[in-house]
């Protein structure tokens, strides 16, 4: 007992120098497997023919120096924050909401098809809000199906989700073809919700102002989770389901609870990204942030201040990556592999550094 | 039963005081065990007793924290599972290890060269070089999911021989078994030794222990407590053992604490009343039946039974976190039926579960806020709803001070602390603001003497101040030494309620293993 007391006191380390070890010591295990993932996403930039140095050039360039890229960038951020900020809610309370494309999707397309209307009815703001609101709804009333099996019937909600997601993508992709179709366009879209009509833009560049919203989101999503009542029983609930049970909490309401703030912080990264950006939902357009932004929170460990910080570099990439895409031809999806590039070092640093703390432990 | 010849050679796997702590408990303390060729050695002891932990380190699965294990008299420690098989100890495990979808002869090739193919005809030869002298018949055709568990078994052991086991470990072989299968493995295992090999056999069964065992080692709560050696076991009638080894498991040891029930005044009105108090039976949980119990202002009533007779199920349907069927809970007069965990608890009727870590904590929260886990949003500690770490990290402290619970500091994550402290922050929060009854679950259990008696102490504290006292245990000694009554739940029933004084351990003992009193 004594030798373990000493251990934690160790660890809790009152000392300067022990805590400017660890940050030094956090800093080299993220940003050394950072460096070996660009390497290695070299090797297999060189294998198909273009060279990684004019790629990660044109990336930088396109994603973050260049004006009009750092709007763009800035601009994607705002659905990717959202999304963050509804699967940061669902990994802390030990939910594995991956349903996230078709929450996602299901709110952009009811978005796009009662937005155009009601502006024709309603003072722009209110048009918007109740867009907002119908897109938030649907993305919960998507979740519903896997909270109560998750909840009641302890049925695994990554299966449900899942599956969910693929009927929520395809039903979408129905609705923009035979219920929401815009007549006047021989492609099968939305009706377009006009330039002025969309969220105000930021000053004078083309940010948009769902920015700020998203932001705002992520933000008070952390708060949430870390300092008030009910993001502790969410996380007692997410750290040991049968001590929150224990203690009382009522974990299916909870269960409810979460997958519909889950969904419903996605459902309007969706609207956002419609109503502040898109204007219309083209058929088959599926960007699969949902999948994308999974990562993306596990590298910030499910930390919102962090992911702002994740999102943005997500959103370089992604940037930098489609314009890459057109000029260099590498495949778009190329971003996607240096992201998973990306993940895999860092988990491996992670257990190298485990193993040798163990190691120096014993 | 015919007499027993002495077959009993030299000790191929010797155990030097070893200890095994786990975090919160310490699962085994100071084993001294000596495993004797030609020797069925059976390790008797109660569920948490700490066979299943003291079979892990055998058969290479854990490793000791102290202490010396010994393989033919040499130091060894045993490194792995594959390990303490080339060192030609078998285990065969309680739930079977056996691919279902597979048959029999592919399982018992399984974990050869992966680059090989199996030498079915070599195998079969080499079963039935083992299988016929021990008059069992392997179906090495047969999918294993169209046989008996008995006949699964065998197949284990065989597997188990076919990688020259000298020491076969099986661990609650019986548990799956019908009474003839039982009987089988009994006359199988006596085959065994005669053919010169150690066999351990884990149980919690005292007829068992009687019937099949060369020499009976005695667990209890992680500590060995008694051992009857073959000469001695060859001499006594079975009435006989089963007497010795339940004075054994249920007796008094060293170091035990001294008898001293509190004082309680003579007014006798019940504060925590319980009306036939039902609940359903589940798939993996024992029901409960029409329960009745009263426990007046004061008291310590004890439960005793054998673990696993619905003793958990009662704390919790009494907390709320289960629900009952049937019947009513009162305390102080006041009916407790509509209310859920929280609302109970704010009346004044507290559970301490046995389970620390596994329910009772979350071990990655700091200490502070595993005080308030039952209170998470109530003020003063929140304020609508937003957390106000000032007053719990102060409040904390407090508690941490007041029930002399060593923690670095209570931003320390609770899962680091040992057992006994562990058990303090529990008790802390359960008695903190208004407590009037209380429900200790297996209090000590896992716990070092030195907490062991400073929590036996709190309860009698308690008590003393007027508190209902429901104390689970499954230490008959330890409810004597501090209960007013002693009820004994058996299969969800109370089968008998008894006041403490002299001759209420036999009596209690008695109803325990399902005799009259």
């Amino acid at each position: 007992m004594s030798g373990e007391a000493v251990r934690a006191a160790t660890l809790d380390g009152s000392g300067k120098d022990a805590s400017r070890r660890d940050i030094r010591r956090r800093l080299a295990i993220t940003l050394g497997p950072l460096l070996v993932s660009l390497v290695l996403a070299g090797c297999v930039l060189l294998v198909l023919g273009v060279d990684p140095l004019a790629y990660y050039g044109f990336v930088l360039d396109r994603g973050l120096l260049s004006p009009l890229g750092v709007q763009q960038t800035l601009t994607r951020m705002a659905p990717l924050l959202f999304i963050a900020a509804g699967l940061i809610v669902a990994f802390r309370a030990g939910m594995w909401n991956l349903g996230g494309d078709g929450q996602f999707l299901l709110g952009a397309v009811t978005a796009a098809a009662s937005a155009p209307l009601l502006v024709q009815a309603l003072p722009h703001w209110l048009a918007l809000l109740v867009a907002f609101l119908i897109a938030t709804s649907v993305a919960m009333l998507w979740s519903l199906v896997p909270a109560l099996l998750r909840a009641y019937q302890g049925v695994n909600e990554i299966i449900t989700t899942l599956m969910m997601s693929f009927l929520g993508v395809s039903l979408a992709n129905v609705l923009v073809k035979l219920l929401f179709l815009d007549p006047a366009t021989t492609v099968p879209q939305t009706r377009t919700l006009a330039v002025p009509d969309r969220l105000p833009r930021l000053f004078e560049t083309t940010i948009t102002s769902g920015l700020v919203f998203g932001l705002a989101a992520i933000v008070i999503v952390h708060f949430v989770m870390t300092r008030t009542a009910f993001g502790l029983k969410l996380r007692t609930v997410g750290a040991n389901p049968r001590a929150a049970i224990h203690a009382g909490l009522n974990v299916p309401l909870l269960t409810v609870a979460v997958f519909a703030i889950s969904a419903g912080l996605i459902g309007i990264g969706g609207a956002v990204d419609i109503i502040g950006i898109q204007g219309n939902v083209r058929a088959d357009w599926n960007p699969a942030y949902g999948l994308a932004v999974i990562p993306v929170v596990f590298l910030a460990r499910m930390n919102g201040l962090a992911a702002i910080a994740f999102v943005f570099l997500l959103s370089v990439l992604s940037i930098g990556g489609e314009s890459a895409a057109r000029r260099l031809g590498v495949p778009q999806h190329f971003t996607m592999v240096l992201v998973a590039i990306v993940l895999i070092t860092l988990a491996i640093a992670e257990y190298l550094d485990h193993r040798f703390n163990q190691a120096r432990k014993v | 039963m015919e007499p027993i010849k002495d077959h009993s050679g030299p000790a191929i796997v010797t155990l030097d005081g070893v200890t095994k702590r786990f975090p919160g408990i310490v699962a085994n303390d100071r084993i001294d065990l000596e495993i004797r060729a030609g020797e069925v050695h059976v390790l008797l002891g109660e569920n948490g007793a700490g066979k299943s932990t003291l079979i892990g380190m055998l058969s290479g699965l854990q490793q000791p924290d102290e202490g010396r294990i010994l393989v033919d008299g040499r130091e060894m420690p045993i490194r792995s599972p594959s390990h303490a098989l080339s060192l030609g100890i078998g285990t065969v495990f309680q739930h079977n290890m056996l691919v279902p979808t597979l048959t029999v002869a592919e399982n018992l090739a399984l974990g050869g060269r992966w680059w090989q193919r199996p030498k079915i005809a070599e195998l079969a030869a080499r079963v039935a070089d083992i299988s016929r002298p021990l008059g069992i018949e392997i179906n090495l055709a047969a999918r294993v999911s169209e046989l008996s568990l008995g006949e699964q078994q065998q197949v284990e052991i065989v597997r188990a021989l076919l990688r020259e086991s000298r020491l076969l470990i099986l661990d609650e072989a019986t548990s799956m078994l019908t009474p003839q299968g039982i009987a089988e493995l009994g006359a199988l295992m006596r085959r065994l030794v005669e053919r010169g090999l150690a066999v351990v056999f884990i149980t919690h069964k005292l007829g068992e222990a009687a019937d099949f065992g060369d020499r009976v080692s005695v667990l209890k709560l992680g500590r060995k407590v008694g051992e009857i050696p073959p000469e001695h076991l060859r001499t006594r009638d079975r009435a006989e053992l089963i007497d010795e080894i339940v004075a054994m498991m249920f007796g008094r040891q060293a170091g035990d604490d001294a008898v001293s029930v509190p004082l309680r005044a003579a007014n006798d009105d019940g504060l925590l009343e319980v009306r036939n108090l039902s609940v359903t039976p589940t798939a993996d949980a024992q029901g409960l039946d029409a329960v009745s119990l009263s426990v007046g202002s004061g008291e310590i009533l004890g439960i005793a039974g054998i673990d696993g007779n619905g003793q958990k199920q009662l704390a919790e349907a009494l907390a709320g976190q289960r629900p009952a069927t049937g019947g009513s809970v009162m305390l102080a007069g006041q009916p407790l039926d509509d209310l859920d965990v929280g609302g109970r608890r704010r009346q004044g009727l507290r559970y301490l579960t046995d389970d620390r870590l596994g329910e009772g904590t979350v071990g990655a929260f700091p200490v502070s806020v595993n005080y308030f886990l039952k209170q998470i949003g109530e003020p003063p500690l929140w304020r609508s709803g937003i957390e106000r770490s000032g007053e719990i990290v102060a409040r904390a402290q407090d508690l941490t001070r007041l029930y002399d619970v060593r923690t670095p500091a209570v931003s320390t994550p609770v899962g680091r602390l040992s057992g006994g402290n562990i058990q303090k922050v529990l008790i802390a929060r359960e008695l903190a603001d208004g407590a009037r009854a209380v429900i200790f679950n297996k209090p000590t259990y896992g716990l070092d003497l030195a907490n062991t008696l400073a929590t036996r102490q709190r309860i009698r504290d308690i008590a003393g101040q007027g508190l209902a006292v429901l104390l689970i245990s499954t230490d008959l000694e330890e409810l004597l030494s501090m209960c007013h009554r002693i009820a004994v739940i058996s299969q969800g029933r109370l089968v008998g309620i008894v006041p403490n004084g002299a001759g209420a351990g036999e009596r209690v003992g008695r109803l325990m293993i399902g005799l009259a009193a």
